[in-house]
């Protein structure tokens, strides 16, 4: 029998980037707010001996346990599903702060056209560029509108840049902090893609350049460079993370409860309402409900899909009758880019997540597609992470993968490889969804959330298209020898692709084709918002993060709004 | 004089090096204590706690082999992966045996933060890993069938094999030539391979990787707080590498 606890205003589901700004921004405007998150707390402090590439990088220190609950996938619907038994395509988190603890901090800001894709390609290409297999719809919120959120994210995490890319949505205000160093390596890739007459700029960095203050009065330092950012948490509080920002903001105003080792089974919906969620404290297996005026689910795109499944709210989309919205227009992240072998040896160990340049000349419809048979692209970037030796053997083609020739390659390679990666857009399919699963189920005997998902052949082409660009690019920087990616096929979980999935619990501007309106509060229950890159329609060419979070400013808003007013924010 | 008190006791090495009171953590003082001869009462400090000594000496016993002949077999299959050669040690010098056998006796050996519920099936390559054999049933199994297979080919022991002879069994494996109960032989050699690679590259801490080998022969420097200072240097920067347990 589970135990009813005291009704606060908020509560939130998960306590990542999303429900840490929803809860400092509630909790300023001086609502009661108790976040529930399933993982352990965690801080600066706990990552002083973070430098262990076995223990963070391979083996996911930082990660969900998959024993308790995983996904289950399969390329299409004939196709079993099973389980994913071990991570590896994408990492889920675990813990305070989330995947934002773990990410590298590629901070953008998705194009003007991503937000309205669907009314610019048909204006642009005719109603047919695309079949009509691809669910390809407008966000129901515009970049204009979104633009204000957008700062106002860069502004709590500090983000290092320079606004001298032609291509991207106009900015009100600079940047908060200047560029990250302009290292050797980055300077190859900027003079071949001036060379080449593209615009090169640095990457957008929530590793700061500089040591920054932010408007809440949280202090961020400066990134020391030291090649440890993806998969770790950073020991000199230099990366920004909500645990460093919007939870110690929330905990301030002394309105905030952060609760730990406390998974949410279950949205308790009565009528057109929700009154709270049911928890279970995984030290004491206890149960309890936690009533609360606004509910805000603020997980992985995962879990918010599957926690209104199981809830039983909202219609879950079927492919075959095109009705129902939840679960539907799941993406990924398409990947083109090339490898160069070069024959100086470079400091590739040091490095940090987000050091890097890119262009856009090949994102978006920043480049005619009258003649190519796929839209969008993506952001084609240099970064230099550091390499680290465990995941860094790097061999060309030819070269066997063990023994001698391997040792001594992969030896010569490790300080004379660079990559050009891409972030390559990913629209959506009919036939690629998110459901229940029917076999499998989680320590707590609720269902698994069911992947289908492969790529298409708008996919393919892109990958092809920009890997060519890639590759060119490679060879412009003087490697000796270029290998571009290797064309795609059939979508494997197998080996680590990127942490950038979207979908399931999409936006729009009707109950129609959408989970959540604008402001992210559920068609059905007015007070109830479902915050994350679920939310996007497709997936655009850049990391989600900035995105999401200038979402989640929003959504903050509107929840606050909300409180005092009550009723349908559209 | 008792014996005992003639002897350099484990407490007060604790007290001298100031591990007692907690001024030195790490693995290099651990590395130290463990290696630390309690009955030579000349054994000067400065000996015990160099990273050369710990490495060697920390991680020298079996968690999870019980059988000297199976870890022999791993050890050699995994010298065949990454060779000793003119650029440094392979994986038998740096200790990737006794690596692979610590990780087997613990969490990664059994599992426990994967989805290990039934039912089992075969599934499609792109589904991933669907055995339900944990990884230390499938290390002992794959090092069985590896002696098997060398029996039913050479007549002779894997042991007993000439280089070449391994790396033909090995390629066997790799390509899907072996049968195994609950799993693929190709499965099983690319967990062998990565296993190495783990053992050659991560912290000394773990048992491989000895006196930082591994890193040397790659130029990473390991652990080290930080670049800021060098990084825009057109140079490219010779640094002596650092473990955790240096920090």
């Amino acid at each position: 029998m589970a135990t009813t606890l005291p009704k606060v205003d908020v509560v939130t589901v998960g306590i990542g980037w999303v429900g840490g700004i929803v809860a400092a921004e509630c909790a300023k405007a001086g609502l009661k707010v108790i976040g529930l998150e399933r993982g352990e707390k965690r801080g600066t402090e706990d990552y002083q001996k973070v430098h262990d590439e076995y223990r963070y990088a391979v083996r996911y220190e930082l990660m969900q346990n998959l024993s308790k609950e995983t996904i289950t996938i399969r390329n299409h619907r004939k196709m079993p599903a099973l389980p994913m038994r071990q991570m590896s395509s994408f990492l889920l988190g675990l813990g305070l702060g989330g995947s934002g603890t773990h990410w590298n901090g590629h901070n953008w800001r998705f194009l003007p056209y991503d937000f309205q894709i669907k009314t610019m390609t048909d204006e642009k290409y005719g109603p047919n560029k695309l079949s009509k297999d691809y669910l390809l719809q407008d966000w129901g919120v515009t970049y204009d509108e979104l633009e204000p959120y957008f700062y106002k994210f860069e502004q709590t995490a500090g983000i290092s840049g320079e606004d001298t890319n032609p291509f991207w949505g106009k900015r009100a205000q600079p940047f908060p902090t200047p560029p990250m160093k302009k290292t050797p390596i980055l300077k190859k890739f900027e003079s071949a893609t001036q060379k080449l007459g593209y615009t090169p700029f640095m990457l957008p960095s929530a590793n700061l350049s500089e040591p920054y203050t932010n408007p809440d009065g949280q202090a961020i330092n400066a990134c020391q460079y030291c090649g440890f950012c993806e998969r770790f948490g950073c020991e000199y509080g230099a990366k920004t993370s909500p645990e460093i920002t919007v939870v110690p903001t929330a905990i301030k105003t002394g309105n905030f409860e952060a609760r730990f080792r406390s998974n949410v089974v279950e949205v308790i919906k009565k009528g057109n309402k929700v009154t709270g969620v049911k928890y279970l404290d995984t030290l004491s297996g206890e149960e309890f409900i936690q009533p609360a005026e606004v509910v805000v689910l603020t997980s992985y795109v995962m879990n918010n899909a599957k926690l209104l499944m199981v809830s039983n709210i909202g219609e879950q989309y079927n492919p075959d009758t095109g009705r129902g919205t939840l679960g539907k227009n799941y993406c990924y992240q398409i990947l083109p880019g090339a490898t160069g072998y070069f024959e100086e040896q470079m400091n590739t160990f040091m490095g940090a997540g987000a050091l890097g340049m890119t262009i856009d000349d090949y994102n978006g419809d920043n480049f005619d597609h009258s003649d190519l048979d796929f839209i969008h692209g993506g952001s084609i970037s240099l970064t230099q992470t550091g390499s680290r030796p465990i995941e860094t053997n790097p061999i060309q083609r030819d070269t066997p993968t063990w023994g001698a020739e391997f040792k001594k390659n992969s030896i010569y390679n490790f300080t004379r490889t660079l990559g050009i990666g891409t972030q390559g857009a990913s629209m959506p399919h009919k036939e690629n969804f998110l459901s229940l699963d029917s076999n499998y189920k989680d320590a707590y005997g609720l269902p698994l959330l069911q992947m289908t998902y492969n790529f298409t052949d708008q996919d393919r082409a892109l990958h092809k298209y920009i890997t060519e660009v890639c590759t060119n690019i490679m060879k412009e920087m003087g490697a000796k020898t270029v290998e571009g990616k290797n064309v795609i096929t059939d979508y494997d979980i197998v080996g680590y692709q990127t942490t950038h999935n979207t979908g399931g619990t999409i936006m729009g501007s009707s109950p129609d084709n959408s989970v959540v309106n604008k402001y992210l509060q559920h068609w059905d229950a007015e007070n109830l918002f479902v915050i994350g890159a679920g939310n996007f329609p497709h997936n655009g060419g850049y990391n989600p993060t900035g995105t999401v979070a200038a979402l989640a400013y929003q959504s903050a808003d509107a929840i606050i709004k909300y409180s005092k007013t009550g009723g349908s924010l559209v | 004089m008792t014996e005992k008190q003639k002897n350099y006791t484990r407490r007060d090495f604790l007290k001298t090096t100031g591990i007692a009171t907690g001024a030195l953590i790490g693995g290099g003082v651990i590395g130290g204590l463990v290696g630390f001869n309690a009955n030579k009462t000349d054994q000067g400090l400065s000996n015990v706690a160099t990273p050369e000594k710990h490495t060697m000496q920390v991680s020298q016993g079996f968690q999870f082999f019980q059988n000297k002949k199976d870890f022999d077999i791993l050890s050699n299959a995994t010298e065949r992966i990454f060779p000793k050669d003119d650029l440094g040690p392979g994986a038998i010098d740096l200790g990737v045996g006794y690596f692979i056998d610590h990780q087997l006796a613990g969490q990664y050996g059994s599992n426990t933060k994967e989805y290990m519920q039934g039912p089992f099936a075969v599934g499609a390559p792109t589904q991933g890993y669907q055995s339900r054999l944990s990884r230390a049933e499938l290390f002992k199994q794959g090092i069985a069938k590896l002696e098997e297979e060398s029996n039913s080919r050479f007549k002779k022991g894997f042991l007993e094999l000439e280089g070449k002879q391994m790396d033909e069994i090995l390629t066997a494996f790799q390509n899907d030539e072996v049968a195994m109960v609950g799993t693929t032989s190709s499965f099983f050699f690319r967990l062998l391979r990565t296993s190495t690679l783990e053992g050659a590259f991560s912290d000394p801490m773990y048992g491989g990787n000895r006196n930082m080998d591994g890193w040397r022969m790659k130029g990473f420097p390991g652990h080290q707080m930080a670049y800021a200072n060098v990084i825009e240097s057109d140079k490219f920067q010779k640094i002596e590498p650092m473990s955790l347990g240096q920090m």
